[in-house]
């Protein structure tokens, strides 16, 4: 196990090969936060079709929903700069 | 450098020299951004004292935004006893709001919540604050007890649920807040260097120069995205506090 740990300190420190990795983490870590928001949307826009006097109240936990799944991509591309520098 | 064009690196966008003071304290341009955000508030809440019964001028724009703190933010969140902590969420929406709203304003083109210390600054005040509420509504021990073990729970689940429980309230919450506006203001900064700086060098090049109109429309559509986040990470930020804080005050039972 050493050994690996020695490899991977080696592929830290050349810079090319770690910016690849670092934007392919941010691109896949992407693909789950952007089908969360569009569901969440698109299931909130339908409540507010049904019930267009629960409208406020939907909208409110809609920003609510959106802001959780968004910090999950935004801690991805904070990732992505810790791993190109 | 791709395709011949000088990208600036992250640090020259980001850590700006001191144009005041020197090496223990110094004013550098996100200070300043911080200042005026400060003093905007407290000059537009001074001209606003006037008690008119109609209001009119600076007392009608910040009755509106006390309105809308007080509508949107505090009776979703934390009901109508939640009305007390409206001063505090009056002033992270204000602070935060200005100093996002600094980077599409012309000549200081810097968002101040682009550098991680104030943003984290505010998720730990936020922290001491709910946690502190939760302290004082319900005892520490009561605290501790109905947050860590929620009701409701089969107790042989409370070795799996316990430990999430304590992970997601107390350390996830701050960290999340944190990052969440920092990378928010970060990415659209560099968003709009980035459409600016092919912009500015299509404009000196051969034939491609036809492509002139595409970041350009770009840095104008992005520049009211921008607008639009600020505001929206700003309102995020509040209703989030003002999630947490209520979930202190008012424990499922």
């Amino acid at each position: 196990m050493l050994s690996t740990l020695s490899l991977l300190a080696q592929e830290a420190s050349s810079g090319i090969d770690n910016t690849g990795l670092a934007a392919l983490t941010y691109g896949l870590g992407a693909i789950g936060p952007g089908i969360g928001i569009g569901y969440l949307v698109g299931q909130s826009v339908q409540a507010m079709a049904r019930q267009p006097e629960a409208a406020g109240m939907v909208r409110t936990t809609m920003f609510l929903g959106i802001a959780f799944v968004e910090a999950l991509a935004l801690i991805g591309f904070v990732v992505f700069f810790l791993g190109q520098g | 450098m791709i395709l011949g064009l000088e990208f600036p690196s992250l640090p020259h966008i980001t850590n700006w020299p001191e144009f005041l003071g020197g090496d223990t304290i110094g004013v550098n341009k996100v200070v300043l951004v911080y200042f005026l955000a400060v003093v905007i508030t407290i000059a537009l809440f001074t001209m606003a004292n006037k008690k008119q019964m109609v209001p009119s001028g600076a007392q009608n724009l910040a009755e509106i935004s006390v309105e809308f703190v007080e509508d949107q933010v505090v009776m979703p969140t934390m009901g109508t006893d939640g009305l007390r902590w409206t001063p505090y969420l009056i002033s992270l929406f204000f602070f935060i709001f200005l100093t996002n709203i600094f980077e599409v304003v012309p000549l200081i083109q810097m968002p101040g919540n682009a550098r991680i210390a104030v943003p984290m600054f505010l998720a730990l005040l936020t922290w001491v604050l709910f946690i502190g509420a939760g302290f004082k509504a319900q005892g520490p021990l009561g605290y501790l007890k109905s947050s860590l073990f929620p009701p409701g729970v089969p107790k042989a689940l409370y070795v799996l649920v316990t430990p999430i429980e304590f992970v997601s309230i107390f350390l996830v919450r701050p960290f999340s807040l944190m990052v969440r506006l920092f990378a928010n203001l970060l990415a659209g900064h560099i968003l709009l260097v980035t459409f600016a700086v092919l912009s500015a060098s299509l404009v000196t090049a051969k034939w491609y120069a036809i492509f002139l109109p595409l970041p350009v429309l770009g840095v104008i559509f992005f520049t009211a995205f921008e607008v639009l986040v600020s505001f929206l990470q700003a309102y995020v930020f509040a209703l989030l506090a003002g999630v947490y804080i209520g979930s202190s005050l008012h424990p499922e039972h």
